[in-house]
C-alpha cells in the first residue's frame, strides 16, 4: 500500500499554477472584447433600425485586476445580453420582413388592399410616414376602383 | 521641443495588462485662465458635428472601443461610469453644446473628443517622482477639495507617483495635484490601452498642447 499526502510539495497533479491561471484570465479578456464588439454591432443595428436592445451589463467594482470568477461572470453576463440582442433584432427583423411583404403586395395590387396601412416605423425607418392605400380623387376614385398607395409624411403635432 | 515619456507600470499590473501605458509630457506653465475665443469656436464647430446617432456609432469605432474593452476588463461598466469619450459626448447631448471651463479644460475636452484618447493635467511641482500606474495599497487615501479624504479600496488601480495615489485610473486627479491657481507647471497624462496605436496617443498631446499653448507648440517627439 502507498499512502499519498496531499501536503505533500511533491504532489503538483492538477495543481493550477499562477501561470496557468494568468493564462486564462488572459483567455478571457480576449473573449470579453470579442463579445463587447459583438454587443456593440447589435445596439449600433437596433440603432439604426429606430430601435434598441438590451445591453446593460453590470461592472465588478474597478478598476483593478480582475480575478478569473470575476472576468467570468463579466464575459457570461456580456454573452448572456448578447444573445438576448441577437433575439430581439432576429424577431424584429421578420416583423420588418412581413411588413415589407404586406408593402409589397399593397403596391402590386392596391385594389384588393383597400385602406391598408404600413407604417414606415414597422419596416425599420425614421420619421412618422404611413403608407395607406388610398382612392383616387376621393369617391370618385373609390366607385371607380382607382386605388393607389400614398406615403403620408410628417409627425403629427402635438396637441 | 516637448517629449512624451512612458511612466512605470507595477511589474504584476504589467504582467496581467501587458497593453497598458501610461504616457507623460511636460505641457509648460498654465495657460490663460480664459479659452482664447478661437478655441471656443472650434468647441463649437466641433459640438455641431456631434449627434445622437453619432453617440451610438462611437462605440463601434476602433479606439473608443479599445476603452470601452478596457472598462470590461478591469470591471467597469462603460455605460454606467462612461469611458472619457463617450463621457464629453454624452455631456454635449445633454447640454446641446461644449461649455467652456477655461483654456486647459477645453483643451482637455478637444484632444480626446477629436483623438478619443483621454488626457489629464496634474500640478508638476506637487509630484514626487514620476508618475505610473499600480494597485492601491491597504490605507491608502484621496484628498478632496473639502479638505477631507476618501479611503481607496485595496487594489484600486491608480496612477501614482513615489509618495502615493495621484488620481483612480480613468479618473480626475485628486484635489492635492490638480491643477490650481499655485500651478507654475503643468504635466499632462494619458493612458493607452490594448488596440489604441501609439500615434492616437501623440495626436491628443499635441491637440491639447496646440489649443492651450497655441504660440509654444512646435510639435511633440514620440
Amino acid at each position: 500500500m502507498v499512502l499519498i499526502d496531499p501536503h505533500s510539495q511533491e504532489l503538483r497533479l492538477g495543481l493550477v499554477t499562477e501561470a496557468d491561471e494568468r493564462a486564462a484570465r488572459r483567455t478571457l479578456r480576449e473573449q470579453i472584447a470579442r463579445l463587447e464588439a459583438q454587443l456593440a454591432d447589435a445596439v449600433a443595428t437596433a440603432f439604426g433600425t429606430r430601435g434598441a436592445v438590451p445591453f446593460a451589463v453590470a461592472g465588478a467594482h474597478g478598476p483593478r485586476v480582475l480575478g478569473i470568477a470575476e472576468l467570468e461572470r463579466v464575459r457570461d453576463d456580456l454573452a448572456a445580453r448578447l444573445g438576448e440582442a441577437r433575439r430581439e433584432l432576429t424577431r424584429r427583423g421578420v416583423e420588418q420582413e412581413r411588413a415589407r411583404v404586406r408593402l409589397e403586395r399593397m403596391l402590386l395590387a392596391p385594389g384588393e388592399h383597400r385602406f391598408a396601412r404600413v407604417a414606415a416605423a414597422e419596416l425599420g425607418e425614421g420619421g412618422c410616414g404611413v403608407y395607406q392605400v388610398r382612392p383616387r380623387l376621393g369617391l370618385i376614385g373609390m366607385l371607380a376602383g382607382w386605388w393607389h398607395v400614398k406615403l403620408s409624411s410628417g409627425c403629427p403635432l402635438a396637441t | 521641443m516637448r517629449a512624451p515619456e512612458h511612466g512605470w507600470i507595477d511589474a504584476a499590473l504589467a504582467e496581467e495588462l501587458s497593453e497598458l501605458v501610461l504616457w507623460t509630457l511636460v505641457a509648460g506653465p498654465p495657460p490663460a485662465r480664459r479659452s482664447p475665443p478661437e478655441l471656443r469656436e472650434r468647441l463649437g464647430m466641433l459640438a455641431s458635428r456631434l449627434r445622437g446617432a453619432e453617440a451610438i456609432e462611437l462605440r463601434r469605432r476602433p479606439v473608443p472601443h479599445a476603452y470601452r474593452v478596457f472598462f470590461r476588463q478591469i470591471g467597469l461598466d462603460p455605460d454606467d461610469e462612461r469611458t472619457p469619450v463617450e463621457e464629453a459626448t454624452m455631456r454635449r447631448l445633454m447640454h446641446g453644446g461644449f461649455e467652456s471651463h477655461g483654456a486647459l479644460a477645453d483643451a482637455l475636452l478637444l484632444a480626446v473628443v477629436e483623438t478619443g484618447v483621454p488626457v489629464w493635467a496634474v500640478d508638476d511641482d506637487r509630484l514626487d517622482g514620476p508618475l505610473g500606474i499600480r494597485a492601491a495599497r491597504a490605507g491608502e487615501q484621496r484628498p478632496r477639495p473639502d479638505g477631507f479624504a476618501d479611503d481607496l479600496p485595496e487594489g484600486r488601480l491608480v496612477v501614482a507617483d513615489a509618495a502615493g495615489p495621484v488620481a483612480v485610473l480613468f479618473g480626475e486627479p485628486d484635489a492635492h495635484h490638480a491643477v490650481s491657481r499655485a500651478t507654475r507647471t503643468v504635466r499632462l497624462y494619458a493612458l493607452q490601452v490594448g488596440g489604441v496605436p501609439d500615434i492616437h496617443v501623440e495626436e491628443a498631446f499635441w491637440t491639447a498642447l496646440d489649443a492651450a499653448w497655441p504660440d509654444e507648440t512646435v510639435g511633440t517627439v514620440p
